[in-house]
């Protein structure tokens, strides 16, 4: 487990336990991109990966790099610690991000929000990705105002 | 389906705070529950051969041994939450109506004493691994490769989960605080009232906005209790429902389902499209039980929605078409889900709010209660009452009741 550090978000996990779908995404993100898992057939973007698009119904995918932008969707400020690994990181925030370069609904994001006021954080604030690298095989996509 | 069945028993426990019920076990609450709805229509246990549940409420082979059930010919449960709650009647009326069985008991047990629902267990860590890798909020199962998409982000309660809607709800539509505030405090005058209701301490706008946030924008009062207990509801046949102690609440429609891209539980409806994401998920559920019914929301006396979180009122509301989409705030701040004055009383017996939390059976048992005309909040007059389940993972859903 990733030791804890003053202004850095806790992950409770430190490996992706990924399959050979994902496995791609995680080498990616160690190396500070950020993939999308976009259909062949008709070019709809689902995160996370699912056996299936929704769209077409078709299983052929391929990985695409993003550019690693978008804007936060919704979100909320978390006040109260639920896990003990949280109690030294509240207020945070955790948002919904919709990622540029992809249609929105069925590849949004869930994750933290760090470097900023969390009074500040608006519905519609442009972000980009910072990877967060807990293990030599997790970085943790989170998201930054720009 | 519509008026072929009715319920017509209803049975309990006394509520209580999370753990409390013990040396009360959810077996032994939930055959005292059965055994005094059963009572209530005027049945005994040998009239029971039918089980129609939701979220894997108990094992009626557990129970039918136990109770010493002759025979079952019915056991089935809507798949997933408590989103199921209202439509577990729609399932037995469907096992009634298509001849399967023929006295069918609905229900929740439910006791915290050493699990919490929504993964609020004491280690946040612990309960985020095992809500996710059962696909579901209460466990079970290996962890998934899609886990470690939003594993280290945070949410990792349904109070997060909601809370993302409803701050997307009132970035759309101006929604405020004090329009959640109106949900807790007229539900929680309701429950002052009440002897079953765990909360009584009233509640001023000014308790409210000085309550500790837990998840902006959600503050204490807005989130529901955790209650242990049990609630049991019988249904038959109409034509059977004549003939038994009390006066029969017809089945009038029951839908349950939602929109596919809805999402599976807690953590997974943040895909949904803008349409429906800052919704309760009930508007086709709403559809079809008006078409179902042939009425519309005008005609409905009294509403009785599920209330894990306050905004999740406010947008039942909308979808159930008793304002427009968007309109919630300004309808509940107008006054009009109070008791008794309002135009649609809403939540007459305190909710999961501050009556007690039993995963949506306390709103079907009120809303008999009220067509019955014995609650302790009577609706002048009700006729009709609307009963829901969710927002949650799919299926979400409503039945209407009637009396004669």
């Amino acid at each position: 487990m990733a030791e804890l550090s003053q202004g850095v978000f806790p992950s409770p996990i430190d490996e992706p336990y990924a399959d050979d779908v994902t496995q791609p995404f995680w080498d990616a993100a160690l190396e500070g991109r950020l993939l999308g898992w976009r259909c062949r057939g008709c070019a709809t973007f689902v995160l996370p990966p699912a056996p299936r698009c929704f769209q077409c119904q078709q299983t052929e995918f391929s990985w695409v790099e993003l550019p690693g932008t978008g804007s936060i969707y919704s979100f909320t400020v978390v006040r109260h610690a639920l896990g003990g690994y949280l109690q030294a990181v509240v207020p945070y925030v955790s948002a919904v991000v919709e990622l540029d370069g992809t249609q929105g609904a069925g590849a949004r994001m869930v994750a933290n929000v760090v470097d900023c006021d969390p009074d500040t954080v608006r519905i519609g604030t442009a972000v980009r990705v910072v990877f967060d690298r807990v293990s030599d095989s997790l970085a943790v996509p989170r998201f930054a105002p720009l | 389906m519509r008026d072929r069945t009715a319920v017509v028993g209803v049975g309990a426990t006394p509520y209580y705070r999370r753990g409390e019920s013990v040396p009360e076990t959810e077996l032994s609450m939930a055959c005292t529950a059965i055994l005094a709805a059963l009572d209530d229509a005027g049945l005994g246990i040998g009239d029971l051969d039918g089980f129609a549940i939701y979220s894997s409420s108990c094992d009626p082979a557990e129970i039918g041994a136990v109770l010493g059930v002759p025979e079952i010919r019915f056991a089935a449960g809507l798949t997933s939450g408590g989103g199921g709650a209202a439509g577990s009647l729609g399932l037995a009326a469907a096992a009634i109506v298509s001849g399967q069985a023929e006295v069918v008991v609905s229900l929740m047990t439910l006791q915290q004493a050493t699990r919490r629902l929504g993964g609020t267990e004491v280690d946040g860590r612990l309960a985020y691994l095992a809500a996710a890798s059962g696909g579901g909020p209460y466990g079970g199962g290996g962890i998934p490769p899609s886990l470690a998409f939003t594993a280290a982000s945070g949410l990792i309660a349904p109070g997060h989960s909601f809370a993302v809607l409803t701050q997307r709800h009132m970035h759309l539509y101006g929604t405020k605080r004090e329009h959640l505030a109106e949900v807790a405090i007229s539900q929680r005058n309701n429950a002052i009232r009440r002897p079953t209701a765990i909360r009584k301490e009233p509640i001023t706008l000014d308790d409210y906005f000085a309550a500790r946030m837990i998840s902006d924008p959600f503050c204490l009062f807005d989130y529901t209790m955790e209650s242990d207990g049990a609630v049991a509801v019988i249904t038959t046949s109409a034509e059977r429902a004549r003939d038994l102690r009390q006066p029969p609440v017809y089945i009038l429609a029951s839908a349950h389902g939602g929109m596919g891209r809805w999402g599976p539980a807690i953590f997974k409806y943040f895909q949904a499209p803008d349409e429906y994401f800052a919704s309760s998920g009930h508007r086709p559920i709403a559809r079809r039980l008006y078409e179902m019914a042939g009425i519309g929301p005008a005609d409905v006396d009294v509403a009785l929605l599920y209330d894990h979180f306050s905004s999740m009122v406010l947008m039942q509301l909308e979808d159930y078409g008793f304002c427009g989409i968007g309109e919630s705030g300004p309808f509940v701040a107008d006054g009009n889900i109070r008791w008794p004055s309002g135009r649609l009383p809403v939540n007459t017996h305190g909710g999961n709010l501050s009556e007690a939390y039993i995963i949506g059976m306390t709103h079907i048992r009120e809303a008999v209660e009220q067509l019955r005309g014995t609650a302790v909040n009577q609706v002048a007059g009700a006729r009709i009452a609307l009963t829901t389940g969710g927002p949650a993972g799919l299926p979400v859903s409503g039945t209407l009741l009637r009396r004669d």
